[in-house]
């Protein structure tokens, strides 16, 4: 049977060229490699060389013929003891059948048709022990307790060994673990975090701590491109465990380079997780569940948080799954939804709310990616009300998105539409005055609430 | 290699001699001065002073001309009052107010005035390099004959962004002087823990830009090399290295206890090594100055910095509206 040789697709976009000419004739022999034809795409004329051996039988398609259509045959190839010239196969468009258009399935959280239900359940079993622990110390904790179960663990960034953390939350690891474990870099954020992604790849569990996560923009290319890509380009086979940690968004006072809050840059990449507790036990059992996630997880801690105090229950070893949100406080009229610091202006308004006679419910999603939606959308399908609160931009924030999952999920059920209560839409400014105005503050969301429930 | 010393008999007169004393002494006040307010809580946020470093600055605009342009990282402040601009200014966008260069929107670390060509008060280590190189390359482009210093740590010679500019700088002949300012610390990070060679400005060897060590605590020295390096620019050679051994006083920023050093270290450099003792016994034993001369200028630059915190305490917060202002041209 004589082989077709057929138009080829010389481009990722072509679909179809021009057949400009014909560097062969029937009766031709030819090897592979030889340049049979010259064929004009839409931006270049490229050389066309056959790929197998033999004699061309027919020329099906003169040269100088236009549009001709991607896998069409061309001409034919006589394999050996066959004729030229011997009747031409039909020269029907063997076209690739066209992939038939599938839709994509859906997000499997996302558009769930189930009934959501909420996460009540406690984080810990009743009458557990608790201490009062800082969040510096609750984060250094959860570190050293996966290092001693895990000898793979080590910690690596700018000033963690020596200087003991330059926010002081590795306090003491140099000296339980030594210097191959906990390790100063020079600074060199991309460097570094490509580094710790290669040591991942070969097998090892690093800690990165970025100074602050400002600086995470030096590398967030190894972070994205190589840290959350790899396990889906792999097919699998290879993955990225790996935590990214330190403090982020603003502190006081330092101005726009240093004041970011980039839990909605992370959260909208698939292959991380992304978490950012408020409290110290949050903390402590997500940081030891992220050091243990085979993913590349993204920890977002905050500076002003770290000083602060919080229960966190005395146990061996104490974790909170990721993806599961925590609801603070039950309430009948409003879901208040936020996450790390920006809890606290959703508690602060809960309270100023309660004596007005408004009950707020209040949920700290704790994670960012995955999303704890069942969560959410049961307390919004309960209080029909919905404001969100975080201190990040306010253009494409964590709270924009949430909205257009509860309206897509829960919109009959709302009475109002949802406010996103979020950072000012400006780089943070340095003046005292014009910081707090930047910030998203407790009366903003009040009077948001105020406005969702018509008061 | 061991760090230039200025040559034997400056070709300095006693008048020039006097106004580097003046400048140094300035910054040193002026950053005695910032430390206090930010000890009252009038500042706020980071603050890194200058006090140690003064003649590095003061050295190096000594070689520069008219339309030069500088940038450096967020210890900026020495440079700042070094290339002219007005103290008033600068206090009063420490404390963030309507005064300040910045009309109190940068802060400490994000200062800029195009009327002296100072491109920042840069917060990300690192990130100033290339935009140096690239001032250089607008220079060069214009056909200005302007040269661009830019300044850095020995912390920041370690990212790699200035690698990448290290090698376009030196493809393109730009009239850009990288001056290292190497204060033997990174934050708490001695420079021999982060750096995989003794000396940083070998590095440009491999781009073949050339490069050399300075003793940045003797202004005479800085200024010479810096002249040297502006003439190999303005020569359209490309290029030029200045790694400048220096050292700060104080802690990294103001909340940093530096105890990665021992004070005796400090104590050591303070009486030995001191830019600003250095120029003052010059003046004296050459008799270009008397101790009354020398009194009168220390009364002098007391007189501007206080003024300046004046200033900076009594200009008004920024208006509310400048909130959005500013966002987009
Ligand atoms: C990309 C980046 N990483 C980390 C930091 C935090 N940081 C600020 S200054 C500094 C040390 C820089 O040392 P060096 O370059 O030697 O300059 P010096 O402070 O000594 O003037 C560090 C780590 C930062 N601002 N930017
Ligand atoms: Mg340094």
């Amino acid at each position: 049977m004589a082989i077709e040789i057929l138009m080829p697709a010389l481009s990722p976009t072509m679909e179809e060229g021009t057949l400009a000419k014909w560097l062969v004739k029937a009766g031709d022999t030819v090897s592979s490699g030889d340049i049979i034809a010259e064929i004009e795409t839409d931006k270049a004329t490229m050389e066309f060389e056959a790929v197998d051996e033999g004699v061309i039988g027919h020329i099906l398609v003169p040269e100088g013929t236009e549009n001709v259509k991607v896998n069409v045959a061309i001409a034919t190839l006589l394999e050996d003891g066959e004729e030229a010239g011997a009747a031409p196969a039909p020269s029907a468009a063997t076209e690739a059948p066209a992939p038939a258009a599938e839709p994509a399935p859906a997000t499997p959280a996302a558009v769930s048709e189930a009934v959501p239900v909420m996460n009540l359940a406690p984080d810990w079993p009743e009458g557990t022990e608790l201490k009062q622990q800082t969040v510096r110390e609750a984060l250094r904790d959860a570190m050293a307790e996966e290092m001693r179960s895990n000898e793979d663990v080590f910690l690596m960034g700018e000033e963690v060994a020596e200087y003991q953390g330059a926010y002081k939350i590795s306090q003491g690891m140099l000296d339980e673990f030594g210097s191959q474990r906990v390790i100063d870099t020079p600074i060199t954020e991309h460097g570094f975090a490509g580094i710790a992604v290669g040591a991942a790849f070969g097998g090892l569990n690093p800690i990165v701590e970025f100074m602050t996560f400002n600086f995470a923009m030096q590398a967030i290319d190894q972070i994205i491109n190589s840290a959350a890509k790899t396990l889906y380009m792999s097919g699998g086979q290879m993955g990225c465990p790996i935590v990214f940690r330190g403090p982020n968004g603003a502190a006081a006072r330092v101005g726009a380079q240093h004041s970011q809050d980039y839990a909605a840059w992370y959260a909208q990449i698939p292959g991380l997780k992304v978490v950012m507790p408020y409290s110290a036990s949050d903390a402590k059992g997500l940081l030891k569940s992220a050091i243990r996630d085979p993913n590349p997880v993204i920890f977002l801690e905050n500076e002003i948080l770290y000083g602060r105090s919080f229960d966190v229950p005395v146990l061996d070893d104490f974790t909170v799954e990721i993806g599961k949100a925590r609801v603070w406080r039950e309430g009948e009229d409003v879901t208040l939804v936020s996450f790390g610091i920006g809890m606290q202006y959703a508690l602060e308004a809960a309270d100023r709310l309660a004596e007005d006679g408004i009950s707020a419910e209040v949920i700290d999603l704790r994670s960012l990616r995955p999303i704890d939606y069942d969560t959410v959308l049961a307390s919004v399908m309960k209080t029909n009300r919905c404001v969100t609160v975080e201190e990040g931009f306010p253009v494409g924030s964590i709270g924009n998105h949430l909205s257009a999952t509860i309206m897509e999920r829960a919109f009959d059920y709302l009475d109002a539409p949802v406010i996103n209560c979020a950072g000012k839409d400006v780089p943070m400014p340095y003046a005292a005055n014009l910081e707090k105005l930047a910030l998203v503050t407790t009366d903003e969301v009040v009077a948001a609430v105020k406005q969702v429930t018509y008061r | 290699m061991a760090a230039k010393k200025a040559t034997k008999k400056p070709n300095v007169s006693g008048e020039e001699l006097k106004e580097y004393y003046r400048e140094m002494l300035l910054i040193r006040r002026f950053e005695e001065k910032a430390g206090q307010l930010y000890g009252m809580g009038l500042i706020g946020g980071f603050c890194h002073l200058y006090i140690g470093q003064e003649a590095v600055v003061v050295g190096l605009e000594a070689a520069a001309e008219e339309g030069d342009k500088r940038l450096t990282s967020y210890r900026d402040h020495g440079h700042m009052l070094a290339c002219g601009m007005d103290p008033n200014g600068v206090m009063a966008e420490l404390t963030g107010r309507e005064g300040g260069y910045s009309k109190g929107k940068g802060g400490s670390m994000h200062m800029f005035s195009s009327e002296k060509h100072f491109y920042g008060g840069h917060g990300i280590v690192g990130a100033q390099v290339p935009i140096g190189a690239g001032l250089a390359f607008s220079d060069k482009y214009k056909k200005n004959n302007s040269v661009t210093f830019t300044y850095f740590g020995d912390g920041a010679a370690n990212q790699g962004q200035v690698y990448e500019t290290f090698n376009m700088a030196a493809l393109w002949d730009l009239p850009v002087i990288f001056v290292i300012e190497n204060n033997q610390y990174a934050m708490g990070t001695a420079q021999q823990r982060s750096t995989s060679s003794p000396d940083i400005y070998v590095r440009g060897e491999a781009f073949g830009i050339p490069g050399e060590i300075v003793d940045g605590m003797d202004v005479l020295a800085v200024k010479e090399a810096g002249e040297k390096a502006v003439m190999h620019c303005r020569a359209g050679k490309g290029p030029y290295i200045l790694e400048v051994k220096t050292y700060r006083y104080r802690g990294h920023s103001m909340s940093d206890p530096a105890k990665y050093r021992t004070r005796e270290e400090v104590q050591r450099v303070r009486e030995e090594r001191d830019p600003i003792e250095r120029v003052r016994e010059m003046l004296l034993t050459g008799k270009h100055a008397s101790e009354e001369d020398l009194k009168a200028i220390d009364k002098d630059i007391k007189k501007i910095v206080n003024e300046s915190a004046e200033f900076a305490k009594s200009s008004p917060e920024p208006a509310v509206s400048e909130l959005y202002t500013d966002i987009l041209a």
